[in-house]
């Protein structure tokens, strides 16, 4: 059994190491290993491009962390008062929202793009002399889009498990609604708020597909990689891939760190 | 006569198909210490919580120092509550979750002032020094006192206390009884007090007033109750009881157990009592101060008799399976509402 789920992690994991491995490989041929080196990384971060791409995708994550943040925030407590059908409905909608693959989510944000264009596009167009264009903010859209599902699950496993009569005892000592939401329920929210806005930033930061189809001319980091694949893979884009990966990991880490340093406290 | 801190007038309070509270009637004196009691289920927290505002009356209304605050939310009701399991707040320090109401107010008082009634507020509840910790680092007697300073602070018309016992351990809750009573006397306020333990109840009030089935049945002091129960239920709620039939139907006659004399021969029993029987010992159990027997009589069946230390002197011990004989004087014996 041991062995077996051993070699399952080498065989997920091997070419992620390779990567980061390869990343730091001094030669130019990406594959083969000829000493030790940092220079890909300078390369990459000096590449105009590539700071480009890399500004546009870190734009998107942290437009979509901070609005699926308020809007899932929002979402769950909502939806805790909601009983009977509609509560059901809305529950599937998120899990909906979360388990669609991201191809699905792509095509169809397009098509409702497309469509939505084609409509407001000659009207604007009279009026302001506009016209509406997928870009950075299509992408935000998406993102935000599924991404309120993931925080509204968080947020509302810890809203299940807070104790009412946490805000019961801020009533009684003559807290107003609001005054109780500011100073009990947002403070004990929080770590689940924050956490839920790193995992938004995390699938945003290395969303490729959902881009790839709504991104229009901007290009994310991503969709960079991709298109330069195609010209073969370079040690700069295996540093790349180290520097997403990682920021992913560690802010993976960071937001379970925080949950769980959250849970203790309640 | 002095004013009612707070009333209940014909409340009565419907969950779904669920009657919890019944048409109720109670009138807390100002600094009198008043606990209700009544078995779990019995509409206790419901009467609570509408005085406390996070539940309306479905009929009837609440009074606030002679002002009708039916209708009015928890935050603008001048009453605090102890929560069952202290509802401290687990973001905040112990000094910022006993100043939490004073910071309510606006404008907020300076933080010199707020420091100030916190060490004074935790020195009363015997927590000085405390102020900084977090309240999951304390004991649970400790977050307790915490929960206790934290209502205190705001010298609230009422203090409503929702079994504030029932999570201490056995000797923590003897000791906080006395706490509870001390600190009630010292700050003047008023305590309304929910249990189902009667011991709590009896041992820490001015006034005790027994539920069932989410009616009053009876109010009055401790002895009053102990005493004169006014129906089978009290006598059996509180304190214990031996129920005989009573002289007609639908009645039964009490017995309080440490009113029954004991002897080893009818002839050995005091002078002028009511009754006496001959009974067979079937249990004994020896606690301490007092020994408890539980008797056999042909004519009356099983009943319990306490007997007190000092009585072996005179009459001895006995053994299961001894013959004896027990008896009680006429005012020993009550005549209740079988209910
Ligand atoms: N929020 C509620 N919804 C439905 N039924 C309730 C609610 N609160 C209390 N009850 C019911 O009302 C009755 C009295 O409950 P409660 O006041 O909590 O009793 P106690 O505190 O004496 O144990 C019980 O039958 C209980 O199930
Ligand atoms: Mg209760």
């Amino acid at each position: 059994m041991r062995i077996y789920a051993s070699l399952i992690y080498i065989f997920l994991y091997a070419p992620i190491a390779l990567i980061v491995a390869l990343s730091f490989n001094a030669g130019k041929q990406s594959m083969v290993w000829t000493g030790f080196s940092v220079e890909w990384y300078g390369k990459a971060f000096s590449n105009p491009l590539i700071t480009e791409a890399l500004g546009t995708s870190v734009m998107i994550a942290l437009a979509t962390a901070v609005l699926s943040a308020i809007f899932g925030t929002m979402a769950a407590l909502g939806l805790e008062r909601t009983k009977g059908w509609l509560r059901i409905v809305f529950d599937a909608l998120i899990y909906i929202a979360i388990m669609v693959p991201g191809i699905v989510i792509g095509i169809s944000s397009l098509i409702t793009f497309v469509t939505i264009f084609d409509v407001v596009n000659p009207a604007l167009e009279a009026l302001f002399n506009l016209r509406l264009r997928m870009g950075m903010w299509s992408v935000i859209a998406t993102h935000v889009l599924f991404n309120i599902a993931v925080v509204a699950l968080m947020v509302r496993a810890r809203l299940q498990g807070m104790d009412r009569s946490l805000v019961e005892a801020s009533e009684d000592l003559y807290a107003t609604p609001m005054g109780t939401f500011r100073q009990v329920v947002l403070p004990l929210l929080a770590p689940s708020i924050l956490a839920g806005a790193l995992l938004a930033f995390t699938f945003s930061f290395e969303d490729f597909i959902i881009a790839f189809f709504v991104a229009g001319p901007d290009v994310t980091l991503p969709i960079y990689v991709f298109s330069a694949i195609r010209r073969g893979v370079t040690p700069e884009i295996n540093a790349i891939g180290t520097v997403v990966l990682l920021t992913s990991l560690l802010l993976l880490l960071i937001a379970q760190w925080i949950l769980q340093r959250g849970n203790k406290q309640a | 006569m002095t004013q009612a801190v707070i009333e209940l007038r014909n409340v009565s309070k419907r969950f779904g198909e669920t009657l919890a509270v019944v048409d109720n009637n109670l009138s807390v004196n100002a600094g009198e210490f008043l606990s209700i009691l009544g078995p779990s289920g019995c509409g206790k927290t419901t009467s609570l919580r509408m005085m406390a505002g996070f539940e309306q009356p479905t009929e009837g209304e609440v009074y606030i120092q002679g002002t009708n605050v039916t209708g009015v939310p928890a935050y603008r009701r001048p009453v605090n509550m102890v929560f069952q399991h202290y509802a401290l707040f687990p973001h905040l320090s112990v000094a910022d979750n006993v100043t939490y109401g004073l910071r309510q107010r606006s404008p907020k008082p300076p933080s010199a002032e707020l420091a100030r009634a916190a060490d004074e507020a935790l020195g009363m509840v015997r927590l000085s020094g405390l102020g900084r910790r977090r309240t999951y680092e304390l004991s649970g007697g400790q977050q307790q006192r915490v929960a206790l300073a934290r209502a205190l602070i705001n010298r609230p018309a009422v203090l409503l206390l929702d079994e504030p016992l029932a999570a201490l351990d056995r000797k923590l809750r003897a000791e906080m009884q006395f706490e509870l009573q001390n600190l009630q006397r010292d700050v003047g306020v008023t305590f309304l007090l929910v249990t189902h333990d009667q011991e709590e109840a009896l041992s820490m009030s001015d006034r005790v007033c027994v539920m069932r089935e989410g009616r009053i049945v009876q109010i009055g002091s401790p002895r009053e109750l102990y005493d004169r129960p006014n129906s089978r239920y009290v006598a059996d709620f509180v304190g214990k009881s031996n129920f005989f039939a009573g002289p007609s139907a639908g009645t039964v006659t009490s017995v309080r157990p440490e009113m029954i004399e004991l002897a080893p021969t009818e002839k050995k029993l005091p002078q002028g009592l009511a009754t006496a029987v001959p009974a067979k010992v079937l249990n004994r159990i020896f606690v301490g101060d007092f020994t408890q027997y539980r008797l056999a009589s042909d004519r009356l069946g099983e009943f319990l008799v306490v007997s007190p230390r000092r009585n072996e002197r005179d009459v001895g011990t006995f053994e299961i399976g001894d013959q004896v004989a027990a008896g009680w004087r006429g005012d020993a014996a009550q005549v209740l509402a079988d209910n």
